[in-house]
């Protein structure tokens, strides 16, 4: 439960906002955080500690793309293949990343390590192509850097990962 | 067009000049010269958002000289206008002095034109079959402004479920939705139920419910009459029936004491042996009394009028039997039945009858018959002759309170006993009035109250006593606290409305409740000769929150042991219900005559006791009616035509929207058929003469007729005409608005009332339980609408967490009080007071006040068994 | 050339406060904190800031909206920052943050504003440590809190984060979106200046343009309008990506030319031939060859029936399709269309199935008409500014390169270019 283990965090994050219910991007970040999707039950924890009606927790996780409302591979790799991106190579560098992890994009891996998604502008288009990952830039990719950075996820993953997430460090500043 | 009168802004729309009201929206102003702007989105009873865009329009605004503040003129001696970058919607568009509105250009024209081929790409364009085809906005808008051939590629459609259920009684069609979020807005802003919700977004925004159980609202219908398309549909009416083949009737709700307007849509059906039957209720338009709302139990609860257990034929008991006999051969029974019982013989009605029905009970009984005894056969609140003094006064509108003025709701759940009122009084909340809540325990309202006041079980009294010793700003009285602060609201409200209720509280102490309220409102506040009380005027008044839709009618026509019609009080007061059935077990009382109320299965009277005749005039074979030596089959109020009395005084008439069931007669008929043998002359032969005899007798319906009933004025808003489509499928009023009467007050404030010195607390000692209402209480009428059988109240008793140390939320428990015991389920929660257990949903608790009970954990012998 | 904005390319570690205030940070505030609020809102208005988030609407005026007095006002910061081609908020957020804070301090000094928050997607998370490093550092500095550098004005501040939503750059949506509510944009009246926040007077300004605020008030109003053009004075980030050698942010001040940015940011990569330009990333309709010689500033690109926008600059060479290009920039107004309004929920998503039909080769020349039918349908009848921007890569990709919407509805016919051909572009 979100609500025990990260007590202090969303208390401060409430007394952040003189109206509660603008933290619930916040939490819901969190919530996937801990559940790896926007699940009944995340969803259901976050309304009831903003006192908000379910229903506009799933409206937020339906209209904002960094949810996600299917479960997911442990680590997605959302590679931004927009215009900008596309004019240096995202969409071969999709098809390159598609065929090296055998998934469509979309997909997740059999190990549900990895998703493959593509994304609109990121926000980095002088380093494409680009991904991000969990919340994370990899950025002036090719094929070879795509290896070993699936070769060191595949490592971090078969050690625990015990890394914080970016969204636990995020929060570990709202405390 | 309210009350903001003062400032009028003149402009122009399409050359024509009109003056309208400062703060106006051009989409409302362009209405009053009945020239209309075709709108989706907007609704005038929701805020705007302009997102639909088709009511946009071109619009000018005056040129004025910075340096002198004049206007700027054309060389042609005209003033210079400003159209600025293009056309704005006219819905989020406030009208302006000397503002130019054009919604005829090429442009508009084609705005218009290009808005619906838009909202036409994604539609399904399924209108043979869908439910709104003959009354869709879509399909009329596009026949008037759209373009005639489509260029959408239909390979380019996008298919989406047709059938997705919000809940089990609305139904949407994702294909149909064009995301006017009306629904969304009205269950947000209007009812305060936001359990609806647009998911995803662009063109994959669709809507949906994640309350449990889905679509968790006691309003969730009116969505379908204001959804502009075939997107949201009740489960009952959905496929039901083609709207031009219904025939709309106007009527009156009778659930509640709030008298919504309602129409019934009827159609002969295949399924019913070729008999008119109802199809659907929505809301008529009555801006005094239930604007374009009714709630779900007014919506869905209309099925027991075609139930096939309905009476058909009048029965009368032979060898222990009861059949079929002739009308005359019944009335006949009944009437020398009647007579030979003559000094023994009592009435007992229920609350929801007609005024024509109550008005020939009490007139054959006590003219016909010479018997004094007759009442209600369950009261749980008093005060009809207070209210008839202090009650809110003709005139009044809950619509036109805001800042400034005061709501205070007594021992009533208005959510869950009187919806419409409830959903008024939170918007005039929403408008800035304060409100004070005084109960036991958390009601619906408590989260728009600006006082919540809540008091220990058994100091109801205490606490509205308190509350008027510190109102009495004349004692010089101060106080702190929330109560003093609550006094302080009430008395410096310019305008002040009381509702009372039951909750808690024995029918005493109802009585005294009403008098110290009444009290309340006849506190002058003021200097001097400026001093004046709240009664009396409008916007004032008290409301009291009846159990029955009628009841009010009951009292103003004498159906009381006290009371004669108007409130005349009887020299010899006859027997009270509670006298009426101790005197059918001991035998001092002969003969029962039942009308509309089942005493026995309601636990109130123990069987036919030593009574030797019993008649009962009812719908359905009652527990009461099965020991009765006749049975008399009356109408239901959709059969037939009549008038209720709301709780705010207003006499309404209803109409019959569907055939008599069998032989089923109106009860005043029957009841005049029987007083014309018992010696009371020829009967009426029509409702509205019934009632014209009735207003003769009456002085307080004086003023009214069936014809000034149905007069009905513009209201405003205005949400549809015959050739405009503005609010969705609440029907406009054409029928009537019906008529207030004038309370004692409004023509000199009486005195005030006299009370005990000092209410005394009821003693709380130990565990107590109280009883508190549902909408969806379990009962005839309702166990005969299977649609909400997964939504009517289950047998329930919340505790505190404190006392409920035995056992878990959800638990079988056995509530015994005296010698009753019932069958609940647990819930445990936070907001219960400890050492309350509230009890909830069970139909047989005959309750009052604060009872000591014991609880103990029920074995469940099922799963045992299964186990 | 000097920075003001991009400093930190200068500076190492001035995302450190002491580094920052050992370069004069946080004296633009000090100076403000003597003024009046009057005193600093006429010194932004004599400077003639306006907007860096693509409007370029008069920051100082904007901020005189806001009522005197009002009890509660808020800033909010716009570093929503998503659209295509645009990098510039994330480099200062990174690297520079205190002169983003500074900046924002003196803005809610101005406005009487308490409480400031900084709206940032979502996905900058990462880049937002050195941010939230920055505000924690001006916390235990006391520059945030209670009585800011010994005054008596006290003020909060805090991050907020999107997830995921173009829209939520749009400042009403961005406001709805902080409120916790859908980030749908609303019709003004009523503007955030008057009800914003909680139905509160707010300010929402750029990343950037907050960022230029401190040195204005360092420097004072001449010294900021000595750089550029009279109408547009100052420094601008330039955000230059796609076939260029050297894509990346470029400080310049405004009034250089659409060429000379083209050659800072050294020219069309492998030389090839230049084609087109997106000026203001996704939004600002395509220009060509001819435009070049224009002058980065608000009105430089008005007679090529373009704009500076956010000066976002994607460059395309000699080999890029242009209905592939269009196809990308509607389908990422499609995907990013908020579904309030019709024409633009209805008509982003008509847009792209014709566009695709043409680029697949299963269009006709009627499509392209329709295309055009289609935006003059959206155009000035949208609810915000997204569904005009959707309209601009169709209608001017169509005005410069017809005869490329012809040849493939041409080669469709033949059969020539099928679906598999450029399955990629989805
Ligand atoms: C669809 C849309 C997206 C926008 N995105 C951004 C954005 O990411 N960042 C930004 O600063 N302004 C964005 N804007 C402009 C803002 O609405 C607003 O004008 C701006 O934040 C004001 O700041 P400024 O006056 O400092 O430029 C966007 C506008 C629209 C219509
Ligand atoms: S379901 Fe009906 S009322 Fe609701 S958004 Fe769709 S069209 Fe509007
Ligand atoms: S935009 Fe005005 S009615 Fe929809």
């Amino acid at each position: 439960m979100l609500r025990e283990k990260y007590a202090d965090e969303i208390d401060a994050l409430l007394a952040r906002f003189p109206q509660k219910k603008s933290a619930v991007l916040h939490l819901m970040h969190l919530a996937q955080n801990e559940y790896g999707y926007m699940s009944d039950e995340a969803m259901k924890e976050v309304a009831e500690i903003l006192d908000l009606d379910p229903t506009h927790v799933m409206s937020l996780a339906g209209f904002y793309s960094l949810y996600y409302e299917e479960p997911v591979g442990k680590y997605v790799l959302e590679v931004c293949n927009d215009l900008a991106c596309a004019l240096r190579g995202a969409d071969k560098f999709v098809e390159m990343a598609s065929r090296k992890l055998d998934i469509p994009v979309d997909g997740t891996t059999n190990d549900g390590l990895f998703t493959l998604k593509t994304v609109m502008c990121l926000g980095a288009c002088d380093r494409a192509p680009m991904l991000q990952c969990n919340l994370k830039f990899y950025e002036n990719l090719d094929e070879t850097k795509f290896d070993n950075m699936i070769a060191d996820l595949r490592a971090r993953a078969a050690e625990g990962d015990a890394d914080p997430s970016v969204v636990e460090r995020i929060f570990s500043y709202i405390k | 067009m309210s009350d903001q009168n003062s400032v009028m802004v003149s402009l122009t729309i399409d050359d024509k000049d009109i003056s309208v009201p400062k703060g106006t929206l051009v989409v409302e102003a362009a209405k009053l010269l009945d020239t209309e702007i075709p709108v989706f989105c907007y609704h005038p009873k929701l805020e705007s958002i302009g997102a639909c865009r088709l009511c946009m329009v071109e619009i000018g605004l005056p040129v004025i000289d910075r340096a002198t503040g004049e206007k700027v003129l054309e060389a042609d001696g005209s003033v210079k206008l400003n159209f600025g970058k293009g056309q704005v919607t006219s819905c989020t568009t406030v009208v302006s002095e000397g503002m130019v509105v054009r919604t005829q250009t090429d442009g508009v024209k084609k705005t218009r034109a290009d808005m619906l081929e838009f909202l036409l790409t994604s539609h399904p364009l399924d209108c043979p079959v869908c439910d709104k085809g003959g009354e869709c906005p879509l399909q009329d808008l596009t026949m008037t402004y759209g373009h005639d051939t489509s260029r959408m590629d239909f390979q380019d459609k996008i298919r989406l479920d047709k059938r997705v259920p919000l809940g089990e009684l609305i139904v949407l069609d994702k294909e149909r939705c064009i995301q006017c979020a009306r629904c969304i807005r009205f269950q947000d802003e209007v009812a305060d139920d936001p359990v609806i919700e647009f998911h995803m977004r662009g063109r994959r925004l669709e809507i949906v419910t994640f309350s449990d159980p889905g679509f968790d609202s006691i309003w969730g219908g009116n969505t379908t009459d204001i959804c502009p398309v075939g997107a949201l549909t009740t489960s009952d009416f959905r496929f039901g029936a083609r709207p031009w083949e219904l025939n709309p009737v106007a009527s009156i709700c009778s659930h509640c004491p709030v008298g919504c307007n309602i129409t019934m849509d009827t159609r002969r059906e295949a399924a019913s042996g070729g008999r008119r039957v109802i199809k659907r209720i929505s809301p008529r338009q009555n801006e005094a009394v239930n604007e374009i709302w009714i709630c779900d139990k007014g919506r869905f609860v209309h099925h027991f009028a075609d139930a096939p257990d309905r009476l058909t034929h009048p029965l009368v008991r032979r060898d222990g039997r009861l059949e079929p006999v002739s009308w005359d051969e019944a009335l006949d029974f009944v009437a020398g039945k009647l007579q030979q019982h003559k000094a023994a013989v009592a009435g007992i009605a229920g609350g929801r009858l007609s005024n024509e029905d109550y008005f020939e009970f009490q007139r054959l009984f006590r003219e016909g018959l010479g018997s004094g005894n007759i009442d209600l056969a369950e009261r749980r609140l008093a005060g009809g002759d207070v209210v008839a003094q202090v009650g809110i006064a003709s005139g009044s509108n809950l619509l036109d309170l805001k800042k400034g003025d005061a709501v205070l709701v007594v021992t009533a759940n208005l959510h869950e006993e009187s919806p419409v009122w409830w959903l008024r009084v939170k918007q005039a909340a929403d408008r800035g009035a304060n409100v004070v809540v005084i109960n036991v325990c958390e009601t619906r309202l408590d989260k728009h109250a600006t006082h919540v006041i809540r008091y220990a079980p058994g100091q109801g009294l205490k606490t509205v006593s308190d509350l008027l010793a510190l109102a009495r700003v004349d004692t010089g009285t101060t106080g702190e606290g929330d109560l003093a602060a609550a006094a302080t609201a009430l008395m410096e409200a310019q305008n002040l409305v009381v509702f009372y209720g039951a909750e808690g509280l024995t029918y005493p102490e109802t009585d005294t409740l009403a008098r110290m309220l009444a009290n309340l409102l006849l506190l002058k506040q003021g200097e001097g000769d400026d001093a004046k009380a709240h009664a009396g005027r409008v916007n004032n008044g008290l409301i009291p929150v009846w159990s029955y839709a009628n009841e009010q009618g009951a009292w103003d026509l004498g159906i009381h042991p006290a009371y004669g019609p108007a409130y005349k009080a009887l020299a010899e007061p006859g027997l009270s219900a509670a006298d009426i059935y101790a005197g059918v077990d001991d035998g001092s009382l002969k003969a029962l005559f039942v009308m509309g109320a089942d005493p026995v299965g309601d636990g109130l009277m123990n069987g036919r006791g030593k009574l030797s005749f019993l008649v009962v005039q009812e719908l359905f074979m009652s527990e009461t009616a099965a020991l009765a030596d006749v049975v008399l089959p009356a109408q239901s109020w959709a059969e037939r035509e009549g008038t209720f009395t709301s709780g705010e005084r207003r006499v309404q008439r209803y109409y019959p929207a569907i055939p008599p069931m069998g032989e089923a007669r109106p009860d005043w008929q029957i009841l005049a058929q029987i007083g014309e043998r018992a010696g009371l002359g020829k009967p009426l032969i029509a409702a509205s003469l019934a009632f014209k005899e009735l207003a003769k007798a009456v002085a307080l319906y004086k003023d009214m007729t069936y014809q000034t009933l149905s007069r009905v004025e513009q209201q405003w808003p205005i949400i549809s005409s015959t050739e405009f489509y503005y609010g969705g499928t609440a029907h406009i009023n054409s029928q009537g608005l019906g008529q207030q009467w004038a309370a004692g007050a409004e023509s000199g404030v009486p005195a005030p009332y006299d009370l005990p010195a000092e209410p005394k607390p009821t003693s709380v000692d130990g565990f107590r339980i109280v009883r508190i209402p549902a909408l969806y209480m379990p009962g005839t009428l309702i166990n005969h609408t299977e649609l909400l059988a997964q939504r009517v109240a289950r047998p329930t008793l919340y505790l505190n967490p404190t006392d409920a140390v035995n056992f878990a939320d959800g638990e079988p428990l056995a509530v015994t009080v005296g010698d009753e015991t019932f069958d609940v389920e647990a819930a445990v929660s936070d907001s219960v007071p400890a050492g309350l257990g509230l009890l909830r949903g069970v139909p047989g608790a005959r309750l009052a006040g604060f009872e000591p009970a014991t609880v103990t954990r029920r074995p469940v012998a099922e799963l045992v068994a299964a186990a | 050339m000097e920075y003001v904005l991009l400093r930190h390319r200068e500076i190492p570690n001035l995302k450190k406060l002491d580094v920052y205030r050992e370069h004069g940070g946080y004296e633009g505030l000090k100076k403000a904190l003597s003024m009046t609020q009057a005193e600093v809102i006429d010194l932004i208005k004599a400077s003639n800031l306006r907007g860096r988030g693509g409007a370029g609407f008069g920051t100082g005026i904007k901020w005189s909206f806001i009522p005197k007095n009002a009890p509660d006002t808020y800033v909010l910061i716009n570093t929503d920052e998503s659209e295509t081609g645009t990098f510039k908020d994330r480099e200062l957020i990174e690297n520079n943050p205190h002169q983003v804070i500074e900046g924002a301090l003196i803005a809610a000094y101005a406005i009487g504003s308490r409480l400031v928050f900084n709206y940032m997607r979502g996905e900058f998370m990462d880049a937002a440590y050195a941010f939230e490093e920055a505000l924690q550092e001006c916390r235990a500095a006391g520059i945030i809190g209670q009585n800011i550098l010994g005054s008596d004005y006290s003020v909060d501040f805090y991050t907020h984060y999107g997830a995921g939503a173009y829209i939520c750059g749009e400042e009403t949506a961005l406001i709805e979106s902080l409120a916790g509510n859908l980030g749908q944009p609303w019709s003004k009246p009523p503007f955030p200046a008057i009800e914003g926040l909680y139905s509160k007077p707010t300010v929402v300004n750029n990343t950037e343009t907050l960022a230029n605020v401190p040195m204005i008030m360092v420097n004072g109003p001449d010294w900021f309008k000595a750089m550029g053009t009279p109408q547009s004075p100052g420094p601008k980030i330039v955000c230059i990506s796609g076939h260029v050698e050297k894509p990346g942010n470029y400080e310049v001040t405004m009034g250089m030319t659409y060429r000379e940015l083209l050659a800072m940011a050294g020219g069309m990569r492998g030389g090839k031939k230049f084609k087109a330009l997106l000026p203001s990333g996704g939004s600002g309709p395509i220009v060509v060859e001819d435009a070049l010689d224009a002058p980065l500033t608000y009105e430089g690109l008005t007679p090529f029936d373009s704009v500076m926008g956010s000066a976002s600059l994607i460059f395309m060479d000699e080999d890029t399709d242009m209905v592939w290009a269009t196809l990308k920039v509607i389908h990422f107004f499609r995907h990013e269309s908020c579904g309030k309004c019709t024409p633009c929920r209805e008509g982003t998503f008509w847009l792209e199935r014709v566009v695709e039909r043409v680029y697949y080769g299963r269009g006709t020349e009627a499509d392209i008409k329709l295309l055009e039918s289609i935006t003059s349908g959206m155009k000035g009848k949208c609810l915000c500014a997204l569904g005009e921007f959707a309209t601009s890569p169709i209608v001017s990709s169509i005005k410069h390169f017809l005869p490329e919407y012809k040849a493939k509805v041409a080669a469709g016919m033949n059969g020539k270019v099928t679906r598999a051909a450029a399955a990629a572009v989805r």
